[in-house]
């Protein structure tokens, strides 16, 4: 299936719905301030109240949903790319369960009520273990199929881990705070959480935009794309890591957030031809327009019930892709 | 004169097995030559070898370059390689396939030249694909899909040229226009190593063939020389019926020795 669009047009269109629904986050929420005026509190700063809102509760949230709605789909489309495979999202390395694993133990341990980033930072450094244990299990070997299988190997041990430290809880309180953490969610969180993620993403993100041509050339096999120049052991790397400073960071301040990854570079494909690279830049701006909305959706449908953004895309999400596929 | 490809005591091992031994020839410029030899004799494995894509001991060189010292992108410049296996993973349209073959002459993110266009619509030509370029490459015949391949590989326009069965699965016709075009790049002065089947194929259009069995080379030479009855027996183990008309040698094989 190919559908007939502009590339550039594509882009620009993608673009601009992700900056509306940008200035839709900002604008959403529970305080219940007016359209101008908010926008107006933001930007000068002087309206007491409405600007404390507006700057360090709406901007940071409406900011990571940008910046980790792009991460999903970006890495997204980067691994399905180079392991030439439309099932495999963000969270088939083990980084998002690593990461969990990562702030579900720094919850655990009471780490995270001493001090405020202790979460985010042991859910980063359990995104890196994750992959440098991908990494050793895979071997140097540029072997697609090895990687997967260690992924997979990653996601259940850490999967079982964090199991292990629910099932030891001291308290359902706990427990509970895990397991709602686990849920993903973009709720208070601050300009803090921007910076702290924001040079992963970043460094994340140069290293997924590079791979864009040997993506392209992977389409024709492993042989033929090394016979076109490409050195796929740095491919490799640049995915794998790539995916683990974006999706990491991501899910070190905003939990799990499933579904994202898989399904907006299935949607995006048949706009772009079926190119792997030029689904990079379509995907990370899709992956921000639909984090975006997701988390709008959130606020609009059950404002008293913090409703969890893992849930809802989980659950648009899951009878959408099969829809797509039948 | 220099080399085209010059191999020197090209030795691999996959496991325990010496699938190649002590394999030496060259190709000059402005050859095509025939990879003859049957299943598991190690024809793919020679040419995945020189493309670098598995483990090798010996030398080897490309107009007296070695290709040890040659980058990858610096190979893909002088080399394009056709694999066996016809993978083509997502339904990108057959034109945008066929111009993945320009990948080794971009840099950066550039969108592609006036020479790249002219190279990917020349290889289209050649390959009888016009009606096909807006296709899905997915959705294509394995015949359709083994010419959108060769069209890739042609695209890349390299002075060397290594095809993995590039004969195989497609229709007469479409056999006999893969050899013209691989006979004409040989006459502008490229070099083609293409490993074969079809022995008529390689007995009317090749300059040369090389002849392996289990690893080694038996024989090397004119089509006539190599194509014997005493070679067919021992290599394939089978009696063919060989005639010379005007367009070359023609052997059908007719019954197991």
């Amino acid at each position: 299936m190919r559908v007939g669009v502009s590339y550039p047009l594509l882009l620009a269109g993608l673009g601009l719905l992700t900056a509306i629904l940008f200035v839709g986050s900002l604008v959403t929420g529970p305080a219940g301030i007016a359209f101008f005026e908010s926008l107006e509190a933001l930007l000068t700063g002087r309206s007491g109240a409405a600007s404390i809102v507006m700057q360090e509760i709406r901007l940071p949230r409406a900011i990571l949903g940008v910046l980790i709605g792009a991460s999903l789909g970006l890495s997204g489309a980067a691994l399905q790319g180079y392991l030439r495979n439309p099932l495999a999202e963000p969270g088939l390395l083990g980084i998002s369960a690593s990461a969990s694993l990562g702030a579900v133990l720094a919850i655990y341990t009471g780490l995270s009520a001493a001090f405020a980033l202790a979460l985010p930072l042991m859910a980063l450094s359990g995104a890196f273990s994750a992959v440098l244990l991908v990494r050793l299990l895979a071997g140097g070997s540029a072997q697609a199929i090895t990687l997967i299988l260690a992924g997979v190997a990653v996601t259940s041990f850490a999967g079982a881990m964090t199991s292990l430290v629910l099932n030891l809880s001291p308290n359902p309180f706990a427990a509970l705070e895990i397991v709602f953490w686990m849920l993903g969610s973009l709720k208070d969180r601050s300009m803090t959480h921007v910076w702290l993620a924001l040079p992963f993403i970043l460094v994340g993100w140069t290293m997924l935009f590079q791979v864009g041509r040997a993506l392209d050339a992977l389409t024709l096999g492993e042989a033929a794309a090394a016979t076109l120049g490409f050195r796929l052991e740095r491919v490799q790397a640049l995915v794998v890591l790539g995916t683990a400073a974006s999706v990491g960071a991501a899910t070190s301040v905003a939990g799990a957030i499933g579904f994202i990854g898989l399904v907006v570079p299935h949607i995006l494909r048949p706009f772009v031809g079926a190119r792997p690279g030029r689904l990079l830049p379509a995907s990370a701006l899709g992956g921000a327009a639909v984090l975006l909305a997701a988390d709008i959706a959130v606020r609009v449908i059950a404002p008293e019930r913090d409703l969890k953004l893992g849930v809802l895309t989980a659950l648009v999400g899951a009878p959408f892709f099969l829809w797509l596929i039948f | 004169m220099t080399s085209a490809l010059s191999i020197r005591s090209l030795n691999v091992r996959l496991g325990a097995r010496d699938v190649l031994r002590d394999v030496s020839f060259d190709l000059q410029p402005g050859e095509f030559v025939g990879l003859l030899g049957p299943n598991g004799a190690g024809k793919s494995t020679l040419l995945k070898a020189v493309m670098g894509l598995i483990r090798r001991e010996g030398d080897m060189s490309v107009f007296g370059r070695s290709l040890d010292g040659l980058s990858p992108s610096e190979r893909a410049r002088e080399l394009s390689y056709l694999p066996q296996e016809r993978e083509v993973n997502w339904p990108v349209s057959v034109r945008a396939l066929i111009d993945l073959g320009r990948s080794p002459h971009r840099t950066g993110f550039t969108g592609p030249s006036t020479k790249d266009r002219n190279a990917v619509s020349a290889a289209i030509a050649a390959m009888d694909l016009e009606e096909l370029q807006e296709r899905s490459a997915l959705e294509l015949s394995g015949g359709e899909r083994a010419r959108v391949l060769i069209a890739r590989a042609l695209a890349q326009e390299t002075p060397l040229l290594l095809t993995d069965e590039p004969a195989a699965g497609l229709d007469p016709a479409h056999q006999i226009s893969l050899m013209s075009t691989f006979h004409g790049l040989a006459r502008e002065g490229r070099t083609v190593l293409a490993s074969l089947h079809e022995l008529t194929l390689a007995g009317q259009w090749c300059d040369r063939v090389i002849l392996i069995a289990d690893g080694s080379i038996v024989a090397e030479g004119g089509p006539d020389a190599v194509l014997t009855p005493a070679n067919l027996a021992t290599v394939y183990g089978v009696r063919a019926q060989i005639s010379v008309n005007s367009d070359g040698l023609s052997v059908v094989p007719t019954g197991l020795i």
